[in-house]
């Protein structure tokens, strides 16, 4: 369904080349650890060995005895300023809980003491000789331990606290708490004709981009603090680190270069802050960068969650009710540990048309390492209980579960009293969904895998096959809370500089934006050179989080183009003497009815150099009013090896409706790569401890992400539809599909072998004790 | 200690640390299209070739490269003269955030190198030591299949 405004899409709706793509693939010095200024110094962390523990003394004189270390910063050095690492808008909705360095540790890899030196080898041998003295504190390690009374207290310091008016009481390990409730539950079980009832797990995992979290920090000549950092919210940053370091905003410039992958762990200002401060201290370039041990350990993970879930219908396949039980594990501080939690019901439970609900959540501190934003954001866990819940429900109704799906999954026009209930810190905001694909997602999904055929050699040998299905949903930005803005001025050459404050991961935002704005333009996406998150040059963004980017951003875009479109206009009826409302725009140029065509670069040379020269340039910003969800459906056939427990993901069908696709190509890859990631949390992924909370498995030897050799065949379909409040019907896709694999899995092992994996990972280990409780 | 060896098709004398890695040396004499990822052996971010053979730079002594050919991705094109493979990783949207696609492209020459026109699983086992987080590994085997295709057709050898 195309916009009224373009009936005929040019540019936006094709799969142009990224824009930065050739120079990545050249392996160009474009990451921050690429380009190091020559006298540049090396930060490094000395990290806790205790999972809870006071400091005692820290004794640096033989780290700083070496030659070449400049200096060793504790807590008695730095800013003692509370905050949140959690980038997120102000006031963020996280728990200032954190301290640059402080004479507490609370998980094993909790930061200690700063090491400066010339040589980024040395820095790690002085770090092995600064001596800390601690009293060790007991610990716990279970959020649902953590949450009884006489529990260890994490956060014992008076300063802790919520800079938002919501539940928050540290002394009882409780970072958050949510409560919604829709009619009741009660009644809605008492008119249920089934009823099934289960807990679920979801673990712990790490995001694992494959460029660690790296910042350089140096003064300008005039003493400007600059930070070239891979970060998703370079914007937060500037905010964050003027807040710890105590100096005003505007002697900060936040730099953010190309960044290899984030996926939720880079919206988190975790190094900026100390390298900062030393560079500012040491008057030279610092570069901080993890390892990929203190990057498992020390960076941010996956929130673990515990869900109980009871959910009801009737024969005839209406729902009854759902009661969902959270408990979440937010590590040692509480970074996004509300609005994940609050995110577990409210990017789920609207999928589904529920007349009774009731959502309570609790979010615990333990002595683990810390949880933080993670692509799928609540979405991923609360979409493991739910969807394994439906299936649950439609094998005990005996309905398909295509059609138990179809029978009740929300439609265009309709409205779920969730989204008003669950907000991100604040109540939401009551919204219509205006565009719901799913139907067409469940239509060409299920005929692409081939659903109602029978699934070939379902027994084969110790080989059991089966089937399985999910339906998703997320969200796209936050809505009254986020915002987005561009400029966009023209050059004498017809081109234009599109400048954003919009973050690309590596996701394509850039180019997707590129062609927002060469498609209201009329000119090909190499005629919009694109710049974006630099705090000096670039409008704000809130950055790349909250699925947010094409659907706000986007639209930002859109709109500063369009008045660039109307500047033009004003100029190319003043140089043709046709009015404004009889030209036209064709490409890279305006037709002035009979006098022929104005070239855009006719009208930049005339506006810079002609007369009344001016710098055309249109700057606008965006906010939404409400979060439009993405949809999609899942199908997979997996195939369980009953005599070793190992399941093994055969054909993997993703169908999204991601309202337009501004670049397919991009958006395919956002899905692939989702699947991929959440595959491999689903199956081989575990952050694991010692009984004393240090990490095991601390390297990618140990620590497995999916490689090549596990892939399943993966077709990805992108279901079109017009979401009227996005830029060209656009919604967002980048998260939604992580939260496929782990339900569709579990689901499709039932259709298998008729066990409900309930704690993820599905270990052979796991698979094999439930097999054989099960007679294999 | 001196190595002489021979770097993207050049004759190169450096002066290195006994026992410095190979992926160090690199990136301290400007080399950084050699990326960094784990510093294990684990993720290939940080993949060379030696003498046509992909292999972790970060696990192999710079010693080691004493009279062999070392070719980085620097050595098959850059952004204006682009090697057929980044070419295709560019069409098909292989590409994201691109800190895995220098080392994968490698991989994937010498994969071509041995294997004109490869199979499905080859193509993935070439890949086996390459970690990718954003793709899921889709797009660059297509990649792969595509520039094989048209590396044949030039030869004028028939698609298989
Ligand atoms: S950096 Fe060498 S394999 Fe990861
Ligand atoms: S493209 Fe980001 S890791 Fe491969």
């Amino acid at each position: 369904m195309p916009d009224k405004d373009y009936p005929k899409l040019g540019v936006v709706g094709h799969s142009v080349k990224k824009v930065d793509a050739f120079g990545l693939a050249a392996g160009a010095p474009v990451f921050v650890a690429d380009e190091i200024p020559r006298d540049c110094v090396y930060m490094a962390m000395v990290f806790s060995p205790h999972a809870h523990a006071r400091i005692l003394g820290i004794d640096a004189s033989e780290a700083l005895a070496m030659d070449g270390v400049l200096a060793v910063y504790t807590h008695k050095d730095v800013p003692r300023v509370i905050h949140t690492t959690a980038g997120q808008g102000y006031p963020e909705p996280s728990p200032y809980d954190t301290y640059m360095l402080d004479d507490k540790v609370r998980f094993v890899g909790d930061r200690v003491a700063a090491v400066v030196a010339t040589d980024r080898h040395l820095v790690r041998e002085a770090v092995k000789r600064v001596k800390v003295e601690y009293e060790v504190l007991d610990a716990v390690f279970d959020p649902r331990e953590a949450l009884k009374p006489g529990a260890p207290v994490i956060h014992d310091e008076p300063q802790a606290r919520m800079p938002i008016p919501v539940t928050y009481d540290p002394k009882r390990n409780l970072a958050a708490h949510v409560e919604a409730i829709v009619g009741d539950v009660d009644a809605g079980e008492r008119d249920a004709d089934v009823v099934v009832e289960g807990y679920f797990y979801h673990h712990q995992y790490q995001h694992s981009p494959i460029e660690p979290h790296v910042c350089l920090a140096w003064p300008d000549p005039n003493g400007r603090l600059i930070i070239k950092t891979s970060t998703q919210v370079p914007f937060h940053v500037r905010r964050i680190v003027a807040a710890r370091l105590g100096i005003p905003i505007r002697q900060i410039r936040v730099i953010k270069p190309r960044i290899g992958g984030g996926f939720g762990t880079k919206q988190e200002v975790l190094l900026e802050d100390i390298a900062g401060f030393a560079a500012l201290q040491l008057k030279r370039p610092v570069l901080f960068e993890y390892n990929r041990t203190e990057e498992l350990r020390s960076s941010r993970t996956r929130h673990a969650m515990y869900i109980r879930m009871r959910a009801g219908a009737k024969q005839d396949g209406s729902l009854s009710f759902i009661d969902m039980h959270a408990v979440m594990n937010t590590g040692a501080y509480g970074s996004h540990g509300l609005t994940v939690l609050s995110n577990t019901g409210s990017k789920t439970l609207p999928l589904y048309r529920w007349p009774n609900i009731r959502f309570i959540g609790d979010t615990a501190y333990t002595n683990l390492p810390v949880a933080g934003a993670y692509r799928g954001y609540g979405g991923t866990q609360g979409g493991f209980a739910l969807e394994a819940t439906m299936d649950e429900l439609a094998r005990k109704l005996g309905i398909d579960p295509v059609k138990f799906r179809r029978m009740n999954h929300i439609r265009e026009g309709q409205t779920s009293p969730i989204f008003e209930a669950l907000g991100e810190g604040k109540a939401g905001v009551p919204q219509t969904v205006n565009s719901c694909g799913l139907d067409a997602c469940l239509d060409k999904g299920a005929d692409a895998f081939g659903w109602d055929r029978p699934i070939p050699k379902r027994v084969d040998g110790p080989i059991r096959r089966g089937k399985g299905m999910v339906t998703l949903m997320q969200g796209s930005a936050i809505p009254d809370i986020d915002m987005g803005a561009a400029s966009i001025k023209l050059n004498e050459d017809g081109s234009f500089n599109l400048l954003v404050g919009a973050t690309d991961l590596g996701t394509g935002s850039d180019t997707v934006l590129a062609q927002i704005a060469a498609e209201v333009l009329h000119v090909p996406v190499e005629k919009v050179i694109v710049y974006s998150s630099d705090t000096d040059l670039t409008p704000f963004d809130v950055g790349a989080y909250a699925s947010s980017t094409t659907y706000l951003s986007g639209m930002a875009v859109k709109k500063a183009a369009e008045k660039m479109r109307d500047r033009i206009f004003d100029v190319a009826a003043r140089l043709s003497g046709v009015p404004v409302d009889e030209l036209v725009l064709t490409d890279g140029a305006v037709q002035a009815g009979d006098k022929g065509l104005v070239t855009f670069e006719r009208i930049g040379l005339s506006t810079l150099y002609e007369k009344d020269q001016q710098q055309l340039i249109a700057t606008a910003s965006h906010i939404v009013h409400q979060s439009p969800p993405p949809f999609s459906a899942h199908f997979a056939q997996v195939a369980v090896d009953t005599e070793t427990g190992i399941i093994k993901v055969e054909r993997y069908v993703a169908a999204v409706d991601c309202g337009q696709a501004i670049n397919p190509a991009l958006a395919e890859g956002q899905i692939e790569g989702a699947v991929v990631n959440g595959l491999s949390a689903a199956l081989y992924e575990e952050l694991r401890y010692n009984e004393k909370g240090a990490l095991k498995n601390k390297d990618f030897d140990t620590y497995k992400i999916m490689g090549t050799m596990d892939l399943p065949r993966i077709r990805t379909i992108l279901v079109p539809t017009h979401e009227p409040t996005g830029p060209f019907g656009a919604k967002s896709v980048s998260e939604i599909c992580i939260n496929g694999p782990m339900p569709v899995i579990s689901n499709a092992v039932y259709d298998a072998v008729g066990i409900r994996l309930r704690e993820a990972p599905f270990t052979p280990e796991k698979v094999l004790a439930l097999l054989r409780d099960k007679g294999y | 200690m001196k190595i002489t060896f021979k770097l993207n098709g050049r004759d190169e004398e450096w002066e290195v640390e006994p026992g410095a890695n190979l992926l160090d040396v690199l990136r301290e004499n400007g080399h950084t299209e050699v990326k960094r990822g784990c510093d294990t052996g684990d993720c290939g971010a940080c993949t060379v070739l030696v003498d046509g053979v992909p292999r972790s730079s970060c696990t192999m002594m710079a010693g080691q490269a004493q009279g062999r050919e070392i070719t980085t991705i620097a050595g098959l094109g850059d952004a204006l003269d682009p090697h057929p493979l980044q070419q295709a990783w560019v069409e098909v949207g292989a590409v994201q955030c691109g800190f895995c696609t220098p080392g994968m492209i490698l991989s994937a020459k010498a994969l071509l190198d041995e294997a004109p026109m490869p199979t499905e699983d080859q193509i993935k086992d070439a890949l086996s030591g390459n970690l990718c987080r954003c793709t899921g590994y889709v797009k660059p085997i297509e990649a792969i299949k595509l520039t094989a295709t048209r590396l044949n057709n030039d030869k004028g050898v028939t698609d298989a």
